[in-house]
């Protein structure tokens, strides 16, 4: 499905959703999302033979990943519900080396004969591609796990909360939003569970549940007189969390600056919704920025953005060595800048971690999609550049012989490769809070909320938006400000930070729908952040007349 | 093989509805097969093969509808779907936007199928790999592309009389070239239903060229410049301009299309009175199947003439409730294009940019259709008739109305990702920063 058709389908319109194509799968009714599946010692003997037929093939690794991946996504607008959809998608997918060289093939037909037959076209695919291989793959080792679990630590299954109470949850956001002066709402939940089942002739059977959920709305306000309207999305993060992650716990709670309610780890989307329609309407009148230079004050649900497009993408080793050179595109970052041990990334006071075990991020799992156990690793000390992303078939070529255990797809029909882990920046150390940073401002903006995006292909220069944004003068908020982005080089705005509000301040932002690869493949990453002020960065105004 | 041929796929679709026992009852059937291979360093990297098939089943009680989906088509697993969309249509609360199915309809016969391009083989993808691979390297320059082809069929029919059924075959081709040093670059895509018309070796030298003549890029002040832009630089703003040709946002004061004070644009002239867009399912280079998903005839139609808003998209909802008929979303738009050459554009430019493409495109304002992006894989400074050099890339900030207001001249038509889309010369393009990417 391309993006343009989930957008019609979902009724939220251009910018609301980023690269979303995971409605793959068949619809089902929600009761059959409760169906056990599979039991694991048929998943195992069916892995089983995916590997003993690859090996009696001639090749000389193979894994097998099971997959079902069961949705759930509720939408509507206004006091309608447009479509509620459930989907079960399962079958295997089957990766072989032979004659080094990789080859993939994937089947619904979960069967001794259907796997034989798709191991088969897999082997076949590797041998023809083996006639034009010049660089062998080489397998980082991997320590043979044994048969082992890991589920996502959720306190609510979707699956077990009755669609009506979603429905009505997302109904209520939006008569909320309408009562405060929207003039259209639409809002989502997504819901998703990926149980998988990974298993490979190094001897590792690997069983995991994972959970992740995005509840999101579009509001939209109209001035008819002027003919202009203008949208404010919600300030949810899609997490990976089960259903509580709804209950909008007032623990859970962030006051920002000007009315602004910021949430953690817990979300609520009535209270959103209505601020959200009282901001849209706002942004009517808003005061069209100046452009110029000022000094930016990023909350972490924008600057997390800002990290994933920036800092994220290009510490991605295959786009550094140039596997992505002819789609995402390739990286400033690039392996002479590293191995001096001195590149200035960033300031002194960025520290960046990449982190596939951190508790309610979408990229948390146990094992990743090629059997390496997760872990957390610095890719930025003290503004200097350490290390990259990478998997078991990329890390020779930066002399490492250890996975960093961020292999993914994003089902079982795509071919397992290389994604982003949750990628976050570390919060300062000394206490600081947002009001202490916005006291310390001359001329900024403060700027809230994902928006606009667009960076180059090695990632030097880019363009951000925002959901909301407010001006600054003289360590105070005066009003709030539209037609704002600012631009800048990467190297250049990561060392331009100048401070970091405290741990009290952290917050994730996520990308439920991070696309990759050819052909495309989503997959969810998450960025924690606390807000953080970058010093003289150049504002342009967007505003147009036509 | 998840493709069933005409008679196949009525039988199939048969027994399905005659287990129905709704008020109606709409089948949806598909299945495709496809390949691909990925390369990049000069290297084959990952390659695979997918096969899909699929039934759906629409099932209605009055304004309740329920959908179930499986991709077996036995007796038993067939009244299993009807008895699921059943069961969930008498669960589900009224749509009021709810349309019920169509009756019988005309369709146009289709071109959109190649029998070559369905025979594809592992072997001749690695070839397609190989075509760029040698040459590349011969140059000293790095290839990185995709291939991937596909064969698919599509199917419906309904309990009111509707039948359909459409087979198609695609092949899309994409490959950047950078130079081995790392500062040229340089890229190409070719896409066809019919693989004859494919030559690897062309498309692979088209983008080795760009890369060499792209090496050590000079840095221009950004600013407004008359930009040639080939077919792959407007594709992406083009398209996005027809998104917003949606009768539904327009009507409802959110789009682009929505006119001040109330209603639409429609009949309104807002680009140059020498574009003309439509959309042809039975044009032979960019042909596209002749009913969409649900059952409605797709027919060629205009939506800019001389400049002028013709069409708007509206859906049955959306047509019933304003009293017009629906017009469908066409699956691609052809533009009118020129007589001139690339060669004759460049000849006639005193000072301007010849853009390639344009890359990571986002809209920064639905009002006014404003959008941002990068130049990307060559971009060259036109002077007195020539290229003199090529030019760092470049930061837009443009909506492509301002783009086709101010159109100078319309060169010759190129197929462009399912459009046909002319090289096109543009006065004041707006580019706002340079970028150091190559």
């Amino acid at each position: 499905m391309k993006r343009r058709d989930f957008i019609q389908y979902t009724g939220l319109g251009a910018g609301a959703l980023m690269m979303p194509s995971l409605l793959l799968g068949n619809d089902i009714p929600a009761e059959a999302l409760l169906n056990p599946g599979m039991d694991i010692a048929i998943k195992k003997k069916m892995a089983d033979v995916a590997l003993n037929t690859a090996k009696s093939l001639g090749a000389s690794y193979a894994d097998a990943r099971i997959g079902r991946y069961l949705n759930q996504y509720v939408f509507t607008r206004e006091d309608k519900v447009q479509n509620v959809v459930n989907t079960e998608s399962f079958g295997i997918g089957i990766r072989v080396i032979v004659n080094g060289t990789w080859g993939f093939a994937s089947t619904n037909s979960v069967t001794e004969d259907g796997i034989k037959k798709a191991t088969d076209q897999a082997v076949a695919i590797a041998k023809a591609n083996s006639k034009i291989q010049k660089e062998e793959v080489k397998l980082a080792p991997v320590k043979s796990h044994g048969e082992v679990s890991w589920k996502t630590p959720i306190t609510k299954d979707f699956k077990d909360v009755p669609v009506s109470e979603k429905v009505d949850l997302l109904l209520s956001a939006n008569a909320a939003a309408l009562k405060n002066g929207a003039n259209y709402v639409n809002s989502a939940l997504f819901m998703v569970n990926e149980q998988k089942y990974f298993a490979s002739t190094d001897g590792s059977y690997i069983d995991q549940d994972v959970h992740r959920i995005w509840p999101t709305f579009t509001v939209t306000a109209i001035d008819k007189g002027t003919g202009k309207f203008k949208s404010r999305q919600a300030m949810s993060a899609p997490m990976g969390m089960g259903y509580e992650y709804m209950d909008g716990l007032a623990s859970e709670k962030l006051k920002g600056p000007a009315g602004l309610n910021l949430y953690r780890n817990s979300y609520d989307i009535v209270e959103d919704a209505t601020v959200a329609a009282k901001q849209a309407k706002e942004r009517l009148t808003a005061k069209s920025v100046e452009a110029g230079k000022y000094d930016l004050v990023l909350e972490p649900n924008h600057l997390g953005l800002t990290i994933h497009e920036s800092v994220g993408h290009p510490l991605e080793l295959d786009r550094v060595l140039g596997y992505e050179a002819n789609y995402a595109g390739t990286s400033f970052a690039t392996l002479d800048k590293w191995k001096t041990k001195n590149f200035k990334y960033g300031s002194e006071i960025v520290n960046l971690v990449a982190d596939k075990t951190q508790v309610g991020s979408l990229g948390a799992v146990g094992y990743d999609d090629e059997g390496v156990k997760t872990k957390k690793w610095d890719l930025v000390r003290n503004g200097i550049l350490t290390n990259y992303q990478a998997i078991r078939d990329q890390v020779h070529m930066i002399d490492q012989n250890e996975s960093h255990g961020c292999c993914y797809s994003q089902s079982w029909n795509d071919v397992q490769f290389q994604r982003m882990p949750n990628v976050s920046l570390e919060p300062g150390k000394e206490k600081y809070s947002i009001d202490d940073m916005i006291k310390d401002v001359e001329k900024g903006i403060y700027i809230a909320g994902r928006g606009s995006y667009s960076i180059d292909q090695q990632r030097y220069n880019f363009q951000f938006g925002g959901t909301v944004f407010y001006e600054i003068k003289n360590g105070k908020i005066v009003g709030m400000l539209d037609d704002v982005a600012y631009q800048s080089n990467t190297q250049e705005f990561w060392n331009s930070c100048a401070k970091i509000c405290d741990k009290d301040d952290y917050r994730m932002f996520g990308s439920f729908f991070d696309g990759k690869g050819q052909p495309s493949q989503i997959s969810a990453v998450s960025h924690g952040s606390s807000t953080t002020r970058f010093n003289g960065v150049n504002v342009i105004n967007t505003g147009r007349k036509i | 093989m998840a493709i069933y041929s005409k008679e196949e796929a009525k039988q199939i679709m048969e027994k399905a509805l005659s287990f129905s026992t709704a008020d109606a009852c709409e089948i949806n059937l598909s299945g495709s097969e496809s390949g691909n291979i990925r390369y990049a360093r000069n290297t084959v990297s990952t390659a695979g093969h997918r096969s899909n098939q699929t039934l759906v089943v629409q099932s209605n009680f009055g304004k309740k509808s329920g959908t179930a989906t499986i991709d077996e088509f036995d007796d038993e697993s067939l009244k299993k779907v009807v008895k699921r969309a059943e069961e969930l249509a008498k669960l589900s609360p009224e749509n009021p936007e709810f349309m019920a199915p169509l009756g019988p309809q005309k369709y146009d016969a289709s071109i959109t199928y190649d029998d070559a391009t369905a025979k594809i083989t592992p072997d001749y993808r690695a070839q397609v790999a190989n075509s760029s691979i040698e040459p590349a390297a011969a140059k000293k320059v790095t290839a990185a592309g995709f291939f991937n082809d596909s064969y698919g069929f599509s199917a419906m029919m309904n309990s009111n009389g509707l039948f359909a059924y459409n087979k198609s075959t695609s092949a899309n081709f994409t490959v950047t070239m950078r130079s081995n040093d790392g500062t040229g670059s340089g890229w190409v895509t070719r896409d066809f239903n019919d693989i004859s018309k494919f030559d690897a070796v062309e498309a692979s030298n088209v983008a080795i060229e760009k890369a060499v003549m792209s090496k050590e890029a000079k840095a221009i002040e950004p600013g407004k410049y008359t930009v040639i832009l080939e077919p792959a630089a407007s594709v992406g703003l083009l398209g996005n301009m027809a998104f917003a040709f949606n009768a539904r946002t327009a009507d409802e004061g959110r789009s682009f299309m929505s006119k001040e004070g109330g209603g639409t644009k429609m009949g309104e002239k807002i680009v140059d009175e020498r574009v003309n867009i439509w959309s042809d399912p039975l044009n032979p280079e960019v042909p596209t199947g002749t009913w969409n998903g649900s059952g409605q005839p797709l027919k060629k139609t205009s939506w800019i003439e001389n400049g002028v808003v013709k069409n708007l998209a509206y859906s049955r909802y959306w047509a019933e409730k304003k009293g017009v008929d629906p017009v469908p979303f066409p699956n691609g738009f052809i533009m009118q294009g020129g007589d001139a050459s690339l060669e004759d554009l460049i000849k006639g430019t005193k000072k301007g940019i010849l853009v390639t493409r344009l890359w990571y495109i986002r809209s920064v304002d639905p009002q006014t259709l404003l959008y941002t992006g990068l130049t990307r894989d060559g971009t060259f400074y036109i002077e007195n008739g020539k290229i003199k050099h090529p030019v760092k890339n470049f930061r837009f900030n443009e909506s492509p109305i301002i783009m086709l207001n101010n159109l100078e001249t319309l060169g010759k038509q190129v197929r462009i990702n399912g459009n046909l889309v002319p090289y096109m010369k543009i006065r004041d393009f707006t580019f706002t920063s340079l970028s150091d990417a190559v």
